[in-house]
């Protein structure tokens, strides 16, 4: 059953000098090592998932924090994902949800090579840096509670 | 009775029959105050919209009434059919009222999103307000509808999603506060409680070019044109509801 999905990912190419992005291996469903070999700060990745800019992941998902208004009812609920998934689970399916489910709503959050019509802004950068989501999946394994 | 009543839906039915308008996903309050000219803000735009309808150009020149007389019966149905191809161009209702304005009227183009043009589009749509929308999409009209389909349909955007995987996969479902819908065009121009006035589609397609963090493409250019037209296709038969309120 575990497949072992293309191993290496180059993403180098389409991001310019010094943009990038740190190389991960996929193995079965996860990407097991931490991105660039960093390590992820729980409270500062509650910070990402909260921002309405940065992670924004409250518009789709519903947080740990039931008092928190107005939470998204589209992707599963964040409450207890640290004990269905492990972190390398919870690692790809942040960094490219796709390679598991092609039709899937859960935007990439560290690709830069694939997507079309990106904003001037937004070009050329993945939606989150290597520490940022290692900070959110270090945050996310904490939620074990449903 | 009972047939003629079925008869009447089915007419009145919109090509593709599960899409509905936004207005569907609007708090009951909220969906009173749009149906009541008196507390909708949006009438505000209609009023302003009407009287420049018959005010004369400073510089001299004809009034829009001079060449639509009666409009509530003359213009009533033209806003339905819109956008359509005009001597091979692809127009919606702002640039027909623009193209009005420059090469009869005489006068410099008022601009996308301009206060006037705004007004003078609230109140023509809402000559047509409760027929359903009427665009064509055969004949030299199909590219453009094909064009706005595709663009409809791909992903795009830091976020990649397409408007299809909201507007068809998610509707009902909470993005935050909003409640997802079918992304029908038919109350447009409309009043926003967010942008606190009435704005065009464009601008709201700009808005939702912003959320998946997507290029966004200029107002009245040919690609949200393309998407204007597919959008009103596939809400064909819907009552055109302008100008409608939303959050
Ligand atoms: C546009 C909507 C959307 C946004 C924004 C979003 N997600 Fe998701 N997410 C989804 C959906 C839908 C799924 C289910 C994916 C699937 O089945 O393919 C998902 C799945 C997940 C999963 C796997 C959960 C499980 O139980 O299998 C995690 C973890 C996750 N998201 C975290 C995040 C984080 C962290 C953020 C913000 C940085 C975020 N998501 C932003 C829609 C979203
Ligand atoms: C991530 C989700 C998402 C995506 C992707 C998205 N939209 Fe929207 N859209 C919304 C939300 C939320 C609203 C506000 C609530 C509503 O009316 O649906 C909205 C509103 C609209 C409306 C106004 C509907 C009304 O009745 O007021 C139209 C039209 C629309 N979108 C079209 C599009 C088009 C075209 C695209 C692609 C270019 C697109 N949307 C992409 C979430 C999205």
């Amino acid at each position: 059953m575990k497949r072992l999905l293309p191993a290496l990912l180059w993403l180098a190419g389409s991001c310019g000098p010094g943009l990038a992005l740190e190389r991960y291996t996929i193995v079965g469903d996860a990407i097991p090592a931490p991105l660039g070999g960093l390590a992820g700060n729980a409270a500062r990745g509650e910070a990402v998932v909260r921002d309405r800019e940065r992670g924004n992941c409250l518009i789709c998902h519903q947080g740990a924090d039931a008092s928190e208004p107005f939470q998204g009812t589209i992707g599963p609920s964040l409450a207890g994902v640290g004990a269905r998934l492990s972190p390398g689970q919870i690692r790809l399916r942040m960094v490219d949800g796709a390679v598991l489910n092609p039709d899937t709503v859960m935007p990439p959050y560290f690709r830069v090579e694939g997507l079309r019509d990106v904003a001037p802004a937004y070009r050329g950068k993945p939606a989150l840096s290597a520490q940022e989501i290692e900070d959110v999946v270090a945050y996310l394994a904490t939620l074990e509670r449903p | 009775m009972l047939r003629l009543a079925v008869l009447l839906l089915l007419a009145a039915a919109p090509a593709s029959a599960e899409i509905v308008s936004g207005s569907s996903f609007l708090s009951p309050e909220m969906r009173r105050q749009q149906e009541d000219e008196t507390r909708n803000p949006g009438f505000f735009w209609v009023e302003q919209g009407q009287e420049l309808f018959s005010r004369r150009p400073e510089a001299g020149g004809e009034a829009c009434i001079g060449c639509h007389a009666a409009p509530q019966r003359s213009l009533r149905g033209a806003a339905a059919t819109y956008p359509k191809l005009v001597s091979e161009r692809l127009m919606n209702l702002e640039g027909r009222i623009e193209q009005c304005r420059v090469e009869r009227q005489k006068q410099p183009a008022f601009g996308y999103e301009s206060p006037e043009l705004l007004a003078l589009t609230a109140y023509i749509a809402s000559l047509s307000r409760g027929l359903p929308m009427d665009v064509a999409i055969d004949g030299p009209a199909r590219p453009f509808y094909e064009a706005g389909r595709a663009f409809f349909e791909r992903r795009q955007g830091q976020l990649n999603l397409s408007c299809r995987h909201c507007h068809d996969g998610l509707v009902g479902q909470k993005l935050r506060g909003d409640t997802i819908s079918r992304g029908a065009s038919t109350g447009y121009p409309a009043y926003r409680l967010e942008w606190n006035s009435v704005g065009s589609l464009h601008r709201r397609l700009r808005a939702c070019s912003l959320g998946v963090r997507a290029t966004q493409f200029e107002a009245g250019g040919p690609e949200y044109l393309a998407l204007e037209l597919y959008l009103a296709g596939r809400a064909r038969g819907l009552p055109v509801e302008t100008p409608a309120m939303r959050r």
